[in-house]
């Protein structure tokens, strides 16, 4: 697949998709396999893990004269598979009435889905239909049973490791083998057995065992972040797009930053994008019967906001005012904690897969609970590889444990007893993170700043996002679980529990990545911006199939469901195209 | 084990890329990682750095970078006498100095700007005590003299008066000597971490879990 595909504007495609992560990579893969000529808009470069230009995979951390610090570049770190960040030269966002709220964008070719996590849940039936059940935010116009035969479809197209534990709001799917608990996970699911705490195997997107011709098979180095030179981890560029490339029905287009939907101001309908040439700056304009938006939830947003006409004042595909509204973010809080259990512990290589081995999954009931909603449990810890940031703040522990001979030590130190400590703390940090569900409001949202512009003389997005006390208790409720979690195990918390004036430690929003909920969709529109198949109510040739869609996201990651209902979408395109009513 | 051994070891059908189309290619992908692990400590001399998956804007910017000169000679032979006291060479592995620790010191200090003035600040701040008790600077004095000084700011708990800033510094270079000197060759060696290696994971050891009653 050469870098860059370039086609003459005078063509009209089939479908044009703006963007190319999760979604527009399932998009693409879906239709072109069913004979659609496809245009892929990317507003960043190239990507492939496997080009030695690109590797980062196995480098050592001495190869980095940072030692894999992170940058404004790299802000997960100097290895990590994501171009962009929080904060892009050129490309700014700005929060209204105090307010916070961090953008992550990722401009490369498959998107942020290079560098995630993999953790790739399923919702269960009760996240489709929250409203019905506490009273807040809105029920989904599909149910579980809508998705389910797509969850299977994705599980086997891309695969998944997990186990079968017959949860009923954690669905089962078709798992790969997971790979065995790590040492430290052995012990938190002891003291989890204990504390009544549900703890499984985690549900991760890498290919434990080989699944086609395309693809390897996981080699266990614990770096999924850096994407996988054999493919054996899910990303978009490599599992979705090369394979959409190799139907000959697909071109991609590089450096282009959407500015505009075109539409026809008789039908209404989307008759191309203008977008931005990110390397010159000038406008080019590309023709299609169906646009797909798949740039991520804030950004396809953007886009339909600034996409104003005579006949669409408020934004397209806007008639209800919804757009940028109901943005909601995973809420995040953590801990981390030493067990002087594991002083000293026997060294073998422990690196395992790139993430947890086990999870716990939500486990209580709300009925009986101050916050709505639940979360579930990610874990950490092991004799990771050595980064920028080892033993950090050894001041602030060393001095709580007395030496191997039981003589008291002083906090901080220098020399040989300070060198050997580092050695005897190697691999004895646990860590934990709760993800939870935060609740869809209408005034948490997005909208056009009315004075800024980007680089591209694109407006940018303006946010306001404020937590409720449902995020903030269930932040609490965290804390207190982390605290018992860390006492079971016989740990020491390395931080003391935050309270009521830094939100119980709650990441402020944006911060875990899970944004959602922009264009949502909704059988009315009068309250939603899609129907069903995530069309738009107000254009039908306009589709969304990021993360906009969801009315609301469980505790779960939000992937794995973008992917499942963008190949639900494109069924339903080619359905309704074979069919004539597109 | 060398890498390129464990990699022949396991072989390609282990590594996942077995009846890969691409195998070939990613085969090729993988050696050259392996011939690039048992290089030395970054190469002054060897510039640019050896390229690691840079983006254009990121190549750009380092290549600024170590064209930059942040310490002079006397801070960095401070830097290199203080990072030597906090990981000095042991039975296991060498010093901080040895593992290129001021180079890397120097380097972080260009990439990440807020270093830079509690780095200089407590560098002068050092020398300022090392004057007015021995009337000469931190590096001419006798080691026992600059040990005296480290003394009074290596314990974050001990209550000296007038010291709590020189604590921080100090805190602030231990933490980049460990940094710097874990993350090193040398330093990863010594901490025994046996990853970053094609391998198939099968749990933990038996006798480790028997350790654990596990």
């Amino acid at each position: 697949m050469p870098d860059v595909y370039f086609q003459p504007a005078a063509k009209t495609y089939d479908a044009i998709i703006i963007g190319s992560g999760a979604g527009g990579g399932m998009a693409a893969h879906e239709l072109t396999k069913a004979g659609a000529k496809v245009l892929l808009l990317e507003a960043g470069q190239h990507y492939d893990p496997a080009d030695p230009k690109y590797i980062t995979q196995l480098k050592w951390p001495w190869q980095s004269p940072r030692r894999g610090a992170s940058t404004r570049y790299r802000p997960f770190g100097d290895f990590d598979a994501a171009y962009g960040g929080w904060d892009i030269e050129g490309e700014p966002y700005t929060t209204k009435n105090g307010t916070q709220f961090r953008w992550f964008r990722s401009r490369m070719l498959g998107g942020r889905t290079n560098h995630w996590g993999r953790i790739s849940l399923r919702f269960g039936p009760d996240d489709f239909k929250r409203r019905s059940i506490d009273g807040l935010g809105a029920d989904w116009p599909i149910g579980y049973e809508d998705v389910a035969p797509f969850y299977d479809e994705t599980d086997r197209m891309l695969g998944v490791f997990g186990t079968n534990e017959g949860l009923r709001n954690d669905p089962d799917g078709i798992f790969l083998p997971a790979p065995k608990p790590r040492l430290h996970e052995h012990l938190i699911k002891k003291a989890n057995k204990n504390l009544g705490i549900t703890t499984i195997p985690s549900r991760l997107s890498i290919l434990t065992k080989k699944i086609n011709d395309e693809r390897g098979e996981c080699f266990y180095c614990q770096q999924c972040s850096r994407a996988c030179v054999a493919y054996a981890d899910f990303s978009s560029s490599s599992c979705l797009v090369k394979p959409a490339g190799k139907t000959g029905n697909l071109d991609v287009i590089y450096f282009a930053m959407a500015r505009e939907i075109l539409t026809d101001p008789k039908t209404g309908l989307c008759t191309g994008v203008s977008y931005i040439d990110a390397r010159t700056l000038e406008e080019v304009s590309v023709r299609g019967n169906i646009v797909i938006l798949a740039a991520s939830a804030c950004e396809s947003a953007r886009l339909l906001l600034n996409s104003k006409s005579a006949r669409f004042p408020e934004g397209l595909a806007n008639s209800s005012g919804v757009v940028g509204k109901y943005l909601h973010d995973s809420t995040g809080a953590s801990r981390s904690a030493v067990l002087p259990m594991l002083f000293d512990r026997k060294r073998y290589n422990e690196d395992g897969v790139g993430g947890m081995h086990v999870y716990s999954p939500w486990w209580l009931d709300n009925k009986k609970l101050d916050f709505p909603r639940g979360y579930h449990i990610e874990y950490w810890g092991g004799m990771g590889m050595p980064a920028y940031g080892f033993g950090w703040g050894i001041e602030k522990m060393n001095g709580m444990f007395p030496d191997r001979n039981g003589a008291k030590r002083e906090a901080g130190g220098y020399g040989a007893a300070l060198k050997d400590d580092y050695r005897r703390f190697y691999g004895a940090y646990i860590g934990m993170a709760g993800r939870g569900e935060a609740v869809a409001r209408e005034d948490n949202y997005c909208e056009i700043d009315p004075e800024k512009v980007d680089k591209f003389g694109i407006p940018v997005l303006r946010f306001h996002y404020k937590w409720s006390d449902h995020e903030r208790l269930q932040a609490k409720h965290m804390h207190e679980t982390f605290d018992r979690i860390i006492m079971e195990m016989g740990g020491i918390p390395l931080s003391d529990k935050p309270g009521p004036d830094s939100d119980y430690g709650l990441n402020a929003p944006g911060e875990i990545i899970h944004e959602v909920g922009t264009i949502r969709m909704g059988n009315d529109p009068k309250t939603s911006a899609l129907n069903r198949w995530q069309q738009a109510h107000d254009v039908k040739n306009l589709f969304v199939v990021d993360g906009a869609p969801f009315p609301s996201q469980g505790d779960k990651n939000c992937t794995w469901t973008i992917l499942a209902l963008s190949m639900r979408a494109s069924r339903y395109i080619v359905e309704q195209r074979n069919a004539g009513k597109l | 084990m060398k890498r390129r051994d464990a990699l022949k070891g396991i072989g390609l059908t282990t590594l996942g890329l077995a009846g890969l189309s691409p195998q070939i290619k990613a085969a090729e992908v993988l050696d050259p990682v392996a011939d690039l692990a048992p290089v030395a400590e970054p190469d002054k001399k060897k510039e640019p750095w050896e390229p690691y998956g840079r983006t254009e804007g990121e190549l750009e910017r380092d290549a600024k970078l170590f064209k930059e000169q942040f310490f002079n000679k006397h801070e960095l032979k401070t830097i290199g006498v203080l990072v030597d006291i906090i990981i000095p060479k042991d039975a296991h592995s060498g010093s901080a100095t040895e593992a290129g620790v001021p180079a890397f010191i120097e380097f972080m200090a260009k990439d990440q700007p807020n270093l830079q003035t509690p780095l200089r600040g407590g560098l002068v701040w050092i020398d300022a005590q090392a004057k007015r008790r021995f009337e000469k600077t931190f590096i001419d004095s006798t080691p026992a003299q600059q040990l005296e000084i480290v003394e009074d700011i290596a314990y974050t708990e001990r209550k000296k008066n007038g010291m709590s800033q020189g604590v921080a510094f100090f805190s602030l270079l231990r933490n980049l000597t460990a940094s710097g000197f874990w993350t090193s060759q040398m330093g990863i060696a010594d901490l025994g971490y046996q990853g970053n290696v094609p391998n198939k994971w099968d749990g933990v050891p038996d006798e480790v879990l028997k350790q654990y009653g596990l």
